[in-house]
């Protein structure tokens, strides 16, 4: 029966076919709009752009122009303060409140979305909140000045050395509450035989959580790092409305940085620059861990 | 090449707007006026036009004195849907002259004859090569005091009259235990003082040179240092809290007699008569000592782009709504600043108000009336910019006052 | 995909026990902490701010500032308040999150049970998107859009929404499917079952946990938005977040502090909602998908 051999041909055929058509939008939309705009970017960057985009070649120039800027040094060194210390604290707060959370807590029905909730808001909305209770004359120092603990200092918002720490402390208040629930989860999705078993062989709490919980951990640590290091990378908000790049420009970090250039300094070349050296920073991070994680499923 | 980007731009933009029949009489307008008053205040023009049956599409975008909505702009432009007006300060009009994307409103300025009646320092934006592309709304100036008068009368000072005065009036507010100086440590808010420092330090004509013409120089040279020092003494007389301050919060200290004197644009007398604060018996307002006689000025001016033929018409009946006196004394009257004719009575104007007026008269006669560059009219974004960075490091004391200089000049040149 | 949802078998002592209550509270407070200062400074008069201290609560309670901010303050030339710009924001997000979220499942599900050569590479330059910086396509999306004719509308934001938060959804969705037997896809397919009749009836009943992490995901992203909405929306399309940020970020006005607050709480209420209603899911989903690998 060739006719029926045949249809059921077609047939597979378009059923091979189907997925990759529902794909194909997606990939479609992707690659224009992220892959076509990064290689606009990357042309920018080889032109005098200043206020819209030019096509006037200037080869490197921005580049040499860029990496001259004191301030894109500061950006680059904050970015690297910032997103190590971000991204460790979170980890550390998020994994320390899963653990201690998941003890059969009373009450955690309701300490659980507090500790979610800075998560649904953004920097626009908590940005002047933290401002104040920051700034010494106003918020915490001067509370507790108020309670009579008169030598209590904290002015780190308005120290050029300090005040990229203040981005950390509302940064890490933004999201480890985040972190917590994915280890929360990653926690209560491990079996609690082992556990057991282990518990009858002796081993401490600490132990047990040190040699067993936390490896079975793996998966939760890797998205958590993907997504805090996404945020660190990204931002922007959190800087313009807490120190709006200051004291003097000591807060600045490579978004704040390239926003300022491409759109209030006209300098869209510099700034297009700027956003290809972050791409590639992030690419080199990315790539390896990408490359790591993917192979290691295709096992 | 980048002619040719916006030619298209603005094509597009056109055939939208043809094919848009309805959108044809009214107007859309960018900008970043919305706090109550000012709001208010731009009601008034609203109104104005839908008697004369256009219709108001309102575009608001606050944030960073226009920062936002200038980036929003760039997305219109690019997007081919380029407002009708634009709300715009100083250098960012020239660069969209510069960019053609600007229509025209030679026409209804002949007929009204707005050379005659606008300072000539404003109509260096208000027109490009020659053709009026903007209708100016205001004029602020930006060397103001604002001074506490109860703590002037408890420590016997006067009115300070030259800047050894101001140092000891503030000498003085400090040794009672007043924070001396309010003051907001952003860079704007820095660059602000900067600007009176410098005509003090130099006059009017070392300003120019330095701010307006960029001279090398000018930007290092003993005055910039002279400047710089000053700077740095003002630095002195700030309280430890002021980094990142908004600048109501410090006119709030001088209002609730937390500290003496602000150095802050006119727009911060709003601040004073909404605490009901009387100018001449609660507060006084007089120019930063040593830059009386001339006036650093920034003004707001809607800036008119390319539109399609049958939207021109709205376009030039918005234009002529805003240089009309009597909007200009209801903004104004509401806004803290002043017309931007000088024609204008000031008879409705509170003492403040008239100061500033004549001052403005004065200034532009005897040709002092500058741009200031804080607020953008005395060079371009990344000039401006960059003597941000010099004169914020400088006050938060990363250089001394010979290293700024150097700086200055240094920075000023590769923003060039 | 077994859904335990039974706490920790490790024991912990009766001392320890309020050890870790204390320091759970003190945790809760530090993160309640700006809520306080925003809700206690919308329920104050303004003179009450600025004069004094701004940490305390208020001396004189009032709700003027909520009313204020909802329908009387002045976000453009127009003194609407904060509300019409609220329903464009429900406008926008509702189908934005929608066509992201089935995006996202449709190209987890092939990605994981339908796979082809280069699969992995497609999947890896999906999730890279993920990291591009927005600013840098300001520009070129506000061309783009404007060639489409859908410039300054809610049409024109859902499609930026979406094309930005495929990476995302689809990176939960194929973790969360990969997890899924695949022999119960064979299985079916040799019963004859097409590529939609699977997802509809094999994976989609599955889907629960792992859809209310990416709506919340993706309703958070796009709710609290300002760039595009900033960019790309005209007055009648503009979000929330951009209104609120007219209402607070006024330059040269005065400012009322307790109008913002009570603003900026209000422009969150959504959010919240969805954190405090599904945030038990929430747990659950992130437990039964993305975090297992």
């Amino acid at each position: 029966m060739p006719v029926q051999n045949n249809r059921a041909d077609i047939r597979t055929r378009l059923q091979d076919l189907i997925p990759k058509i529902v794909l194909a939008p997606s990939v479609a939309a992707i690659l224009i709009f992220v892959y076509g705009f990064i290689v606009f970017t990357g042309y920018l960057s080889l032109t005098d752009s200043k206020m819209l985009p030019s096509f006037d070649f200037v080869g490197f120039d921005n580049y040499a122009r860029l990496f001259d800027l004191p301030a894109w040094n500061t950006a680059l060194i904050n970015l690297v303060i910032f997103a190590a210390l971000y991204i460790a604290i979170c980890t550390v707060i998020g994994l320390a409140l899963a653990i201690l959370l998941d003890q059969k807590i009373r009450g955690e029905g309701l300490l659980r979305p507090i500790y979610l909730y800075p998560m649904a808001l953004s920097f626009i909305v908590t940005g002047t909140a933290w401002k104040w209770f920051l700034d010494p004359g106003l918020g915490l120092e001067n509370t507790m000045h108020l309670w009579g603990w008169t030598d209590f200092q904290f002015g780190w918002i308005k120290d050029r050395h300090m005040a990229i720490y203040t981005l950390v402390i509302a940064a890490v208040w933004q999201t480890s509450g985040f972190v917590m629930a994915m280890f929360l989860a990653g926690l209560r999705g491990i079996d609690n035989e082992i556990l057991k078993a282990a518990q009858i062989d002796g081993a401490s709490n600490f132990a047990l959580y040190r040699r067993i919980v936390i490896p079975l951990l793996r998966p939760a640590f890797l998205s958590a790092f993907v997504i805090l290091f996404h945020m660190a990378i990204k931002s922007y908000d959190l800087v313009i409305a807490l120190t709006g790049g200051g004291p003097g420009r000591a807060t600045e970090l490579p978004a704040t940085f390239m926003y300022s250039y491409t759109f209030t300094r006209n300098s869209m070349g510099i700034g297009a620059a700027s956003a290809v050296i972050m791409l590639m920073t992030v690419a080199a991070i990315m790539i390896p861990y990408l490359y790591s994680e993917l192979g290691r499923k295709e096992k | 090449m980048r002619g040719l980007y916006t030619t298209t731009a603005i094509a597009t933009a056109a055939m939208l707007m043809m094919s848009g029949a309805a959108m044809a009489e009214d107007v859309e307008v960018l900008h970043w006026w919305t706090s109550g008053g000012e709001a208010a205040a731009l009601n008034v023009l609203k109104e104005d036009l839908a008697a004369q049956g256009i219709g108001w599409v309102d575009m608001p975008v606050a944030g960073g004195g226009g920062e936002g909505a200038m980036t929003v702009l760039r997305a219109r432009v690019t997007s081919g849907d380029a407002p009708t007006a634009v709300q715009m300060l100083g250098f960012d009009i020239v660069d969209w002259a510069k960019e053609d994307a600007l229509g025209n409103l030679d026409q209804i300025a002949a007929a009204e004859g707005w050379d005659a009646v606008v300072p000539a320092a404003l109509q260096n934006f208000s027109k490009y090569d020659g053709h009026w592309v903007a209708a100016p709304v205001n004029i602020h100036s930006t060397n103001w005091v604002w001074a506490n008068k109860a703590i002037l009368d408890e420590l016997g000072l006067a009115q300070p009259k030259t800047w050894e005065e101001f140092v000891a009036a503030l000498q003085a507010a400090k040794d009672a235990g007043y924070t001396a100086l309010a003051h907001g440590g952003q860079p704007w808010q820095d660059a602000t003082m900067f600007d009176s420092i410098v005509i003090g330090a130099g006059g009017a004509e070392f300003y120019k040179r330095a701010f307006i013409d960029l001279d090398p120089a000018a930007l290092n040279s003993p005055e910039m240092v002279e400047a710089f020092k000053r700077l740095e003494t003002l630095r002195g007389f700030v309280d430890d809290n002021f980094s990142g301050r908004d600048w109501n919060l410090a006119s709030a200290m001088v209002i609730n007699k937390e500290a003496a004197f602000q150095i802050m644009g006119d727009w911060a007398k709003g601040e004073f008569l909404r605490a009901e604060k009387v100018p001449g018996t609660d507060f006084l307002c007089f120019r930063v000592p040593g830059s009386e006689g001339s006036v650093t000025f920034n003004a707001d001016q809607f800036a008119m782009f390319k539109v399609a033929d049958s939207a021109v018409e709205a376009q030039n009946a918005m234009a002529s709504a805003i240089m009309s006196p009597d909007f200009q004394i209801a903004f104004n009257t509401v806004k803290g600043s002043v017309p931007a004719r000088t024609d204008v009575p000031g008879d409705q104007f509170d003492a403040c108000g008239q100061q500033g007026i004549a001052d403005l008269a004065a200034a532009a006669e005897a040709g002092t009336l500058l741009g200031s560059m804080a607020h953008g009219h005395a060079n371009p974004a990344a000039v401006k910019n960059a003597i941000y960075d010099v004169v914020t490091a400088s006050f938060n004391g990363e250089y001394d006052a010979e290293t700024a200089a150097e700086e200055l000049a240094n920075a000023v040149e590769s923003a060039q | 995909m077994s859904v335990a949802s039974q706490d920790t078998a490790v024991k912990t002592g009766g001392i320890a026990k309020v050890f870790i209550y204390l320091i759970l509270i003190l945790f809760a407070l530090f993160y309640l902490l700006p809520l306080y200062v925003m809700l206690t400074n919308s329920l104050k008069p303004l003179s009450e701010i600025t004069g004094g201290n701004m940490m305390s609560l208020p001396r004189d309670w009032t709700i003027e500032a909520w009313l204020s901010a909802w329908s009387t303050a002045q976000v453009g030339v127009s003194p609407t308040g904060l509300q019409p710009y609220f329903v464009n924001s429900i406008l926008m997000v509702v189908p934005a999150v929608a066509i992201s979220t089935v995006l996202g499942a449709l190209n987890g599900y092939i990605l994981t049970k339908w796979r082809f050569r280069g699969d992995t590479l497609l999947f890896g330059l999906m999730l890279f998107a993920c990291f591009i910086p927005f600013q840098i396509v300001l520009i070129p999306m506000a061309r783009i859009l404007g060639l489409l004719g859908i410039a300054g509308t809610t049409q024109g934001l859902v499609l930026v929404h979406v094309v930005y938060g495929i990476g995302f959804s689809t990176l939960y969705f194929r973790n969360y499917y990969a997890s899924f037997p695949t022999e119960l896809v064979r299985a079916a397919m040799i019963d004859g079952a097409g590529f939609f009749r699977i997802f509809w009836r094999i994976m989609l009943p599955v889907s629960g946990p792992i859809a209310v992490v990416t709506i919340i995901w993706q309703f958070t992203n796009i709710w609290n938005d300002f760039l595009f909405g900033a960019s790309f929306a005209g007055l009648s399309a503009m979000p929330m977040t951009v209104a609120l940020n007219n209402l607070v970020n006024s330059s040269t006005g005065v400012r009322e502090y307790n109008v913002h607050f009570a603003g900026a709480i209000m422009a969150a209420l959504p959010t919240l909602l969805v954190y405090i209603v599904a945030g038990r899911f929430f747990v659950r989903g992130l437990m039964a998908g993305s975090v297992k690998g």
